[in-house]
């Protein structure tokens, strides 16, 4: 009988325009198993990692959102065949991090990636469903159509995969680009996923991951002036009102938190949206 | 000499005679009460005077309420929706809204007369649009009020409960309307506050309401200035606050809102650029940017304030436009023939003066048109200022006036970077004969609303309001309801509340 | 496979050469503004490179100068104003000698109840009927002058022009021979429409030089436009530039006998030509919208969109003409209200 082979472990670092730096900071953090075992040196963000994710999104908001929405639909179809190509890693992530069941953690990663799958679909739809044409009283063309708002700014709720996954996705559907700060307990499997988008047709800046103490970083990004909205979904714990005020500086628009994990849902694509009227006038003449 | 030389003495066609519209019309109080749970009351506050801005006459004594009285108001709200409101079916709310519509349409033009001599916006505008819109308004959101389930926002969605809305001077009963007609019609009450300056016809449609025999407490209207309007917002019993007016109250009212579970929208200022390529539809497009600034005397946060206008024909846009500035008419605003009317305070003047000093000092070129400024009230020459740097203020600030700012671009991607370049995102307008380059354009431009080759259209069915710091949530159309509905669907608002 | 440059090369064979190499009439106005070798293609590319018009704007903006309200004095200058602008015109199948004498009568005399109505500025009628309007008018023809009233003749196979140059020619040239001061052309709309301006534009410059008398002085050249048959404002602002271009001293709406006839959008986009037209040379040119125009509260409209355009400065029977009949009894009526305080009837003013 030979003896175990040694594993390698997996150094985590942050997700910042397509690359994988560690904190400009230099600070990690112990992420620890649920039975208190050691996991992972998970990278500290400082204020300056957010500032350069912000900085990477805002790069990367007009390619995004100027991909078509079958483009953007397909390109995120891809996460979900890579993620599913991975599932065995991510539950056994899972497992490790929040000490729940295999069964438990392969229900967790499949809702996350139906979930996903759901989202993708959405790409080249939701402007038909949130838009309209408008019947003015003249004679004009005018039509409503929901555009991305930009920048969004996430607190990632508390869970591994599924809650990264429910609200990042909404977010990049509609053409946005995202600063997410992940689970501060659980982050292991946002990095994991940041290394499927590495690799897949997702535009390097389109995602951005910073790891470390919400509580630390989300005044930052609150506060940005360059952030143009603001999902508190995972801020239960934090002083989120502080958040919210700090957001109306420059007027972000601002989902509150939410308990557990939010359902899949339009109004979530929508809330991070600008309808866009255009008129233009019509005649024969 | 033909005979009629003479008639006129040697005066100007152009001048034409006075055609003031009739004051007749109108029958005023000397003094109004706040209008709570379906009576005029007395006010706790100290009262204050409204007067006309045109000739700084005194109109009316209004009522002033203070804390009491904005609670008093909330709770009549409350308890109208609670008893009342959300009882009636949609349709018979609708009904009401369509009374109101139609009351609207018969005292048109007693409301445009007192909108004009309370505001001092020209009567043409007032008469031929304000009013208009207003009854247009009501017959819109009257006929959503029992088809919500229709609305795209998933099924049968509730009703917030106490609407809070405080709106501007610069179109008192457009909006008003823009604010009550959704609120009603999804099923809210509503308590309003009409802008300091100009509270008249907002009274005047207290008295409409009566006549609709809407059941009291639906709909309360106090008078006051700033400070009346933050107590409302901050009335703990509200369920919802809908502002429009300037950034700076906008984002001091999100503050305040924060974490209280009220579903806020804010329609606030705006920047918008007027963009003229060379090969737009040349006439119309300088009909486009006198309506597009100097409409309201540039009174409108969705104003075409910052020309942007390709330079190779930049002279001849700049030289077109100072001829037919030429031939606007400034003066009393209940002339029929009036283009420009009163400035609406001392304090906008004022403010209007400094910028423009401001724009001067920063090396612009000024060029006033020629008008005759009244002695009385508070008047300000529509103003051009030509060679405007993307720095200078009055480049980025909202001057809120009949004052136009001109830069130039060469390419459309330049057209487009500098029109997105400020913190607002409202309105623009593009001009071209060029399908393609205006939707390629109308994509790229950070703005609500965008007009291509026509400027300042407003309709209910058309959904308003902006990008950025111009404000969120927007106001007309199927869009303008999901402001005053709580969806089944929708993240809930209340749901972080229960920290 | 064949070679792009052949299906280039074949299409101009086809269009662009024959159009380079036909040379149009140099008149002065063209030369100066399209350089001295003046051909159909220069004509096509300046014609084509106008400003685009936006037909909603237009017509909000002429809707909007329609809601002037005109009181008083401003009021009762208009309305004398505009009965000296008014070309008063028959142009019926069976107009008569005796008819046209009294279309002059009434043109001399509008108001028999009240002489200080001035008179109109020029009768219009068919060419044939031209002896008749000159004799009628005696002493009082203006020929040309700016005393007296003038007599118009509509020519070139008026209304339609569909006729040889040869007889569009004669017939102005008979009606100048007998005495018109003025010549209302109609311009060749099937050639307009189907490209051919320089068709258009030639015989416009050969009706110009038909208008010449024997002492070297010309009538006066209306173009009409007939714009109820040019589909797009675009076309409008083509055919008026082109009309200018060729020499017209006027542009005219229409014939009278096309619905539309004059509206306001039209008549305010051709008023927008002028004005651009003298800002580009100095030069004045007249508008006359013609047709449709009964009340004065319409004609007062067109006043206003003079004024606001052009220029008050264009109100004057020298760069603004009224082509109407029924009109001049409504201002009449106006005229009489606005004199005696008390509404007036169809009976207090004359049929011509």
């Amino acid at each position: 009988m030979t003896a175990a082979r040694l594993a390698i472990p997996k150094t985590y670092k942050l997700y910042i325009g397509g690359k994988f730096p560690r904190s400009e900071s230099g600070r990690t953090y112990e992420i620890v198993s649920s039975s208190g075992a050691f996991l992972a040196n998970a990278a500290k963000a400082s204020r300056k990692d957010a500032r350069d994710a912000v900085v990477a999104a805002r790069a990367a908001v007009a390619g995004w959102s100027g991909a078509t929405g079958y483009n953007r639909g397909q390109v995120l179809y891809r996460i979900a065949e890579l993620l599913e190509g991975r599932r065995a890693q991510f539950v056994d992530e899972i497992v490790s991090a929040e000490g729940v069941t295999a069964a438990a953690a392969s229900k967790q990663v499949d809702a996350a990636i139906d979930t996903w799958v759901w989202y993708a679909g959405w790409a080249d739809k939701y402007v038909q469903v949130a838009g309209n044409g408008n019947p003015v009283a003249g004679p004009y063309f005018n039509l409503s159509t929901p555009e991305p708002t930009g920048v969004v700014a996430i607190i990632a709720p508390g869970d591994s995969l599924l809650g990264f996954v429910s609200v990042v996705a909404p977010a990049l559907v509609a053409g946005n680009t995202v600063v997410i700060v992940a689970s501060e307990k659980f982050p292991l499997s946002a990095i994991s996923l940041t290394e499927v988008l590495a690799t897949s047709d997702v535009p390097g800046g389109v995602i951005n991951v910073l790891t470390g103490s919400p509580a630390e970083i989300a005044p930052w990004l609150a506060s940005h002036a360059d952030v143009n909205a603001l999902d508190l979904a995972g801020a239960e714990d934090l002083e989120w009102v502080d958040l919210q005020i700090s957001a109306a500086d420059t007027l972000k628009r601002v989902l509150p938190p939410v308990s557990g994990i939010p359902s899949p849902s339009l109004d979530r694509i929508v809330a991070f949206t600008e309808t866009k009227t255009v008129w233009h006038t019509k005649s024969l003449l | 000499m033909p005979s009629s030389e003479l008639n006129l003495a040697g005066n100007s066609f152009l001048e034409y005679a006075p055609a003031p519209e009739s004051t007749a019309i109108l029958h005023l109080r000397d003094s109004y009460g706040l209008f709570i749970d379906g009576d005029f009351v007395a006010g706790h506050g100290k009262s204050f005077a409204t007067i006309s801005p045109a000739t700084e006459k005194h109109i009316a004594e209004i009522a002033n309420a203070n804390e009491q009285d904005v609670d008093t108001a909330v709770a009549a709200a409350r308890r109208a929706y609670e008893k009342t409101w959300s009882k009636l079916s949609g349709a018979d709310r609708g009904k009401y809204l369509f009374r109101i519509a139609r009351l609207v349409q018969e005292r048109a033009r007693e409301l445009a007369v007192a909108e004009s001599l309370d505001n001092g916006k020209p009567i043409k505008e007032s008469r031929d649009v304000d009013i208009p819109l207003v009854a247009a308004w009501f017959f819109y959101y009257a006929g959503w009020a029992d088809k919500l389930d229709h609305a795209g926002l998933g099924a049968s969605p509730r009703a917030l409960g106490v609407a809070a809305q405080v709106i501007p001077w610069n179109f008192p009963l457009l909006m008003l309307a823009w604010k009550i007609a959704p609120a009603l019609a999804a099923g809210n009450t509503v308590v309003l506050k009409p802008a300091e300056t100009t509270p008249l016809s907002a009274l005047l449609f207290a008295e409409i309401l009566q006549q609709a025999d809407l059941p009291a407490g639906v709909v309360n209207i106090i008078t006051g200035a700033g400070d009346t309007g933050q107590a409302l917002v901050q009335h703990p019993d509200v369920n919802k606050v809908a502002f429009t007016g300037s950034t700076a109250v906008g984002r001091a009212i999100a503050k305040s809102v924060a974490g209280t579970g009220k579903k806020l929208t804010l329609e606030l200022g705006g920047k918008a650029a007027n963009i003229v390529f060379d090969d737009a539809p040349i006439d119309q497009a300088v009909e486009g940017i006198v309506n597009g600034i100097f409409f309201n005397q540039g009174h409108v946060c969705c104003a075409g304030s910052r020309l942007l206008v390709q330079e190779n024909i930049h002279e001849e846009v700049v030289d077109r436009l100072k001829q037919r500035l030429s031939t606007l008419r400034l003066g009393d605003p209940l002339d029929k023939n009036t283009d420009i009317g009163a400035i609406n305070s001392r304090e906008q003047l004022e403010r209007i003066r400094e910028l423009s000093d401001v724009g001067e000092a920063e090396g612009a070129d000024r060029w006033t048109a020629e008008c005759v400024i009244p002695e009385n009230g508070f008047w300000f020459a529509p103003t051009i200022f030509d060679n405007v740097s993307t720095s200078s203020r009055i480049a980025r600030e909202e001057i809120f006036g009949p004052v136009l700012s001109v830069l130039t671009f060469r390419t459309p991607a330049e057209a487009i970077s500098k029109a997105n370049n400020t913190p607002y995102g409202l309105s623009a307008g593009i001009w071209s004969d060029k399908g393609s380059k205006i939707l390629a354009v109308a994509d790229q431009l950070k703005a609500g609303v965008i007009w291509a080759n026509t400027f300042n259209r407003f309709d209910p069915a058309s959904p308003f309001g902006g990008y950025k710091e111009s404000g969120y949530g927007r106001e007309g159309g199927r869009h303008g309801l999901a402001a005053y509905l709580q969806t089944a669907t929708a993240p809930e608002a209340h749901e972080g509340a229960k920290k | 496979m064949r070679h792009p440059d052949k299906l280039l090369w074949s299409y101009c064979c086809n269009t662009m050469t024959i159009e380079t190499t036909v040379a149009l009439a140099p008149t002065e106005r063209a030369t100066r503004l399209l350089g001295g070798d003046l051909t159909e293609r220069a004509l096509r590319l300046h014609l084509e490179g106008l400003s685009g018009v936006d037909a909603v704007g237009l017509e909000q903006r002429a809707a909007g100068l329609g809601t002037r309200s005109i009181k008083t004095t401003s009021k009762a200058w208009a309305l004398d104003r505009i009965i000296e602008l008014i070309d008063l015109t028959t142009l019926e199948g069976a107009d008569t000698p005796g008819k046209v004498r009294s279309l002059v009568a009434k043109a001399l005399l509008p108001d028999p109840s009240d002489v200080t109505a001035p008179r109109v500025a020029a009768v219009c009628v068919y060419g044939d009927m031209v002896p008749y309007a000159v004799d009628a008018l005696g002493s009082a023809h203006a020929a040309g002058t700016d005393q007296g009233i003038n007599v118009a003749a509509v020519a070139t196979a008026f209304p339609s022009g569909r006729a040889s140059l040869r007889v569009k020619l004669a017939d102005t040239a008979d009606a100048v021979a007998a005495g018109a001061d003025e010549i209302d052309m109609v311009i060749d709309r099937g050639a307009f429409l189907s490209g051919r301006y320089g068709e258009v534009f030639d015989q416009i410059v050969a009706v110009k030089d038909a208008c010449r008398r024997a002492d070297g002085s010309y009538a006066h050249l209306k173009v009409i436009l007939e714009t109820g048959e040019l589909n797009t404002y675009d076309n409008v602002r083509r055919a008026s530039w082109l009309s200018i271009l060729a020499g017209g001293d006027f542009i005219k709406t229409s014939t009278g006998k096309v619905s539309p006839a004059a509206t306001l959008p039209v008549t305010l986009l051709m008023l927008e030509v002028v004005r651009d037209w003298h800002r580009l040379t100095g030069e004045k040119v007249g508008v006359k919208p013609a047709g449709g125009i009964r009340t004065s509260k319409d004609a007062i409209k067109y006043l206003v969109t003079v004024a606001e355009t052009a220029g008050e400065q264009w109100l004057s029977p020298h760069l603004f003409r009224f082509g109407a009949s029924s009109l001049l009894n409504d201002v009449l009526l106006q005229r009489q209200k606005l004199h005696t305080g008390h509404y007036s009837g169809p009976d207090y003013v004359t049929i011509d």
